[in-house]
């Protein structure tokens, strides 16, 4: 069975190619690292994914739905959530208030209801505050307490992209797209949140594609790596087979670079 | 503070010693006197030269010593004396610069550097015919600028006044933390009191408090001086108290959980309702009227807040939903509305209004669903004009009058009651206001407000996250312009006729500032907002001329210093100052007790309390 299949994927900005016939896929339960270069189309990739770009050409087929052409919150309403490279979150509402409306494409109410305080929309709050408060103790005690009440705007670099996280959780999405999660983290705090994604899967049996620069990461949490160099797959596998692939260290090191480490 | 010391401050190094050791030694800060006492020659020079100290000379604040005009003329060397005795903010690990006597002196400087500008200007335009080129530059202007006193006196008094001001404000520096805000409060309600004569009188003699009133203000306006002084003096005494007992009163709410909060909100509710109910009644004919006009405005501003404040959508053109609500009204009740008069009642027109503004709302947005910004600020500026234009339009004249309007718009009605004069017109516009006020609180703590907000900061990252963007920015579109709508079927009943040009831009504009003004966002903001921008100017006439001026200085004082309002919602109100150490502390006390999930905020928290 496989959750995302992605076909002959395509997508070019004037000249540049930043993505070139991609085939993809990704089976349930399953943590899948994206790496390559600066440049090499990650996160176009996932910009493809989401629905923040629409793709030249290919196919998108998630669960058995075809996403091509849907608007971003259709395919999130699907079960596909994401971060960003660049931390986004909303920083003039609450710790709380970003998760609860993170979790919007799951709940109903309207405007009427809110005017008229409905025993479905009190219920309805009530449940979308509880489910915010749940998901962040996912994280320890960093996210929680007084923290709730707090605009997101306060919190350290770590956090914020551990909300983000969490915001991505209480959407109800069942994949998860963690672009460079752990970007500018120290190295206590990196493999904290090697261990996180591992539970995320383990413990919450989310789905997981990240793109990841730190290589310890990768090793420490995938079970499949794709490269991407100028938006092509040049190489899949398991982390020590990709270690060892020519193709792979050319395009880190260079052509020269690469005969000098397999020499060496 | 110098260049070199501001960019250490920017960049979080710690400032250079050099001008610690200046301050400590008690060096004269000539730069910072000659700065603010030129600022405030200008400024003294400007408010004469737009003739402003004429147009302020007939408002007396304390029978028979002091005018507005010349309050305003002193505040200025007060406030930039102020400015220059005022240390510099200081700066986490380093020792606070205590302000000392050279800071005093300083101040002093600032004023007669102040005085001495503005006596040149009066010298000038004795010498120099100015009036050619400023009109403003009147005969009266000079004779108030030298308080109808020879030249040379006159001078010197301008002088010495501004020296020993400025250094009255400086001396606010310097007076220790527990008596600056009691005398600071003090003095600012005396001048208020004075001030807001028109105000204050109406209200005690409605409260049959006519004995206040002789105590307090001169049958020939403005206070007495004896009032001057209890007034004062009341004012410092309650400061003074609440400077200690507030922190109690504010630290035991704090303390309360939201169940036992309740009570004292209800109870706030109930009491708020029955001053409302007095108001008109004590207040009279004059400040009804007011309240009426603030109350049509507050409808606007809580439904533009609704747009800009919670969706982030910069709507300049907001006035066309105030005209659909006026228009729809107007057509639907008045016998005399040229194609068709089904002569409704006010209140069987009001579901009409409702429908054509949630239409009108519609019919805007769907043009700049993918607009933002500017590009969208813009967009509905045009639609602002079209909708005035449409009205005043030939074509239209047979159904909504075009420049003639519509004329004898029946008054709100309820059974027997008519509610033809300013205070029964009060009580419609407060239930609406009320009405409105509740639906933006209802709003903003719902689904569909968190969907706004989320777009308003990001609406990339709000789609991803599941929003559907279309739905959202159409539903803050109708919210507001339903709410703006009942504002303009109260206008058109106040009124009781309208003409195309009632609706210019200009209202679109006055609606945003007071939103500014007040604090985005924040319901209690836009409310206080109404009364200042609104409210202020129709009740001391001589600022309406001005009007424009003082928004416009206003509106750059509040971005450079105050960008979130005079009244911010709660979530912005938090400053950045320490949070993170707090989190730090907060941490450590948290692993130390080795708790996983905490429940509340340790007790020693100070911001969030």
């Amino acid at each position: 069975m496989v959750l995302l299949e992605i076909r002959q994927l395509t997508k070019s900005f004037g000249g540049l190619m930043a993505i070139n016939k991609l085939d993809f896929h990704v089976v349930p339960g399953e943590i899948v690292s994206v790496i390559g270069p600066n440049g090499a189309g990650k996160t176009t990739f996932f910009n493809l994914l989401t629905g923040m770009f629409r793709p030249d050409d290919g196919e998108i087929w998630f669960d058995g739905h075809n996403l091509v052409g849907l608007r971003p919150n259709q395919i999130l309403g699907f079960g596909i959530a994401r971060t960003f490279q660049n931390v986004r979150l909303f920083p003039n509402m609450t710790v709380r208030q970003n998760i609860m409306v993170a979790q919007h494409a799951r709940t109903k109410s309207g405007l009427l209801a809110a005017i008229f305080r409905t025993p479905a929309f009190r219920k309805e709050e009530e449940t979308v505050r509880q489910k915010a408060e749940e998901t962040l103790a996912f994280f320890g005690s960093r996210l929680v307490g007084y923290r709730f009440d707090q605009p997101a705007f306060v919190l350290s670099y770590a956090n914020r992209r551990r909300l983000e996280i969490a915001r991505a959780m209480a959407t109800g999405a069942r994949l998860l797209l963690l672009d460079e999660p752990t970007a500018g983290m120290n190295p206590r705090e990196t493999t904290e949140l090697t261990q996180l994604i591992g539970r995320l899967r383990d413990e919450k049996g989310y789905t997981i594609v990240l793109i990841e620069h730190d290589m310890k990461v990768v090793r420490g949490v995938s079970d499949r790596v794709v490269v991407l160099d100028y938006g092509q797959k040049i190489a899949e596998g398991k982390y020590n087979e990709i270690a060892q692939n020519e193709r792979v260290l050319e395009a880190y090191l260079g052509r020269k670079g690469a005969q000098e480490y397999a020499a060496a | 503070m110098s260049q070199a010391t501001k960019q250490a401050v920017e960049s979080g190094l710690p400032r250079p010693e050099k001008e610690i050791v200046l301050n400590q030694t008690g060096e004269l800060n000539l730069a910072e006197a000659l700065k603010w006492g030129g600022l405030g020659g200008l400024a003294a020079i400007f408010i004469a030269a737009i003739g402003m100290m004429e147009a302020f000379d007939e408002r007396v604040l304390i029978q028979p010593v002091l005018t507005l005009s010349y309050a305003g003329l002193g505040l200025i060397p007060f406030i930039f004396g102020y400015l220059t005795a005022k240390p510099p903010p200081s700066i986490e690990g380093m020792p606070p610069v205590k302000a000392g006597l050279h800071h005093l002196l300083a101040a002093g400087l600032t004023g007669i550097l102040a005085g001495i500008l503005l006596s040149l200007f009066v010298l000038l335009a004795q010498a120099v015919n100015l009036r050619d080129i400023f009109v403003n530059i009147s005969p009266r202007t000079l004779d108030i600028l030298t308080f109808e006193q020879e030249t040379t006196l006159a001078l010197i008094l301008l002088i010495i006044g501004g020296g020993v001001l400025g250094l009255l404000g400086g001396l606010i520096v310097i007076i220790p933390e527990q008596w600056r805000r009691p005398v600071v409060s003090a003095l600012t309600w005396t001048l208020l009191v004075g001030l807001l004569e028109v105000l204050f009188q109406p209200l005690l003699r409605g409260l049959n408090l006519n004995f206040v009133d002789n105590i307090l203000f001169s049958p020939f306006g403005g206070l007495k001086q004896e009032g001057a002084l209890v007034v004062f003096v009341v004012a410092f005494a309650i400061y003074t108290v609440m400077e200690r007992r507030e922190g109690i009163f504010s630290q035991r709410l704090a303390g309360m959980s939201d169940r036992e909060k309740r009570p004292y909100l209800y109870a706030g509710i109930v009491v708020l309702v029955i001053v409302l109910g007095f108001l008109p009644i004590v207040g009279g004919v004059f400040i009804s009227e007011v309240l009426d006009l603030v109350g049509i405005f507050l409808l606007m501003g809580l439904g533009l807040n609704i747009v800009v404040g919670y969706a982030g959508l910069l709507d300049l053109g907001y006035v066309a939903f105030f005209a659909v609500g006026a228009y729809v009204t107007a057509v639907l009740t008045s016998p005399t509305s040229p194609a068709w008069s089904p002569e409704l009642t006010f209140w069987a027109a009001i579901p009409f209004v409702v429908l054509a503004a949630a239409l009108a709302g519609i019919l805007v947005g769907t043009p700049v669903l993918r607009m933002r910004g500017d590009y969208l600020a813009i967009v509905t500026l045009g639609f602002g004009e079209i909708a005035r234009l449409l009205f005043q339009s030939e074509w239209l004249v047979p159904y909504v009058g075009g420049a003639q309007g519509i004329l004898s718009i029946p008054n709100i009605s309820i059974g027997s009651f008519e509610a033809q004069t300013p205070p029964q017109l009060f009580y419609p516009i407060a239930a609406f206001v009320l009405i409105a006020i509740y639906v933006s609180w209802a709003l903003k703590d719902s689904r569909i407000g968190r969907a706004w907000m989320a777009m308003r900061e990001d609406e990339p990252v709000a789609e991803v996250m599941g929003i559907d963007i279309v739905q959202a920015k159409l539903s803050a579109f109708i919210a507001g312009a339903v709410l703006a709508s009942f504002g303009g079927a109260l206008f058109a009943a106040k009124i009781g006729s309208i003409f195309p040009r009632s609706f210019d831009i200009i209202i679109s504009i006055q609606v945003l500032v007071l939103i500014i003004i007040g604090g985005m966002s924040s319901i209690p903001g836009v409310i206080a907002g109404a009364f200042i921008v609104i409210g202020l100017p129709a009740l001391l006439r001589e600022f309406s001329e001005f009007q424009f001026l003082i928004y416009g200085a206003l509106l750059i004082y509040m971005m450079l210093q105050k960008p979130e309002g005079f009244f911010p919602a709660k979530e912005r109100m938090r400053e950045l100052h320490g949070e993170e150490m707090l989190q730090d502390d907060w941490l450590k006390s948290r692993e130390a007790a080795d708790q996983e999930t905490p429940a509340a905020a340790p007790d020693h928290n100070p911001d969030t309390g």
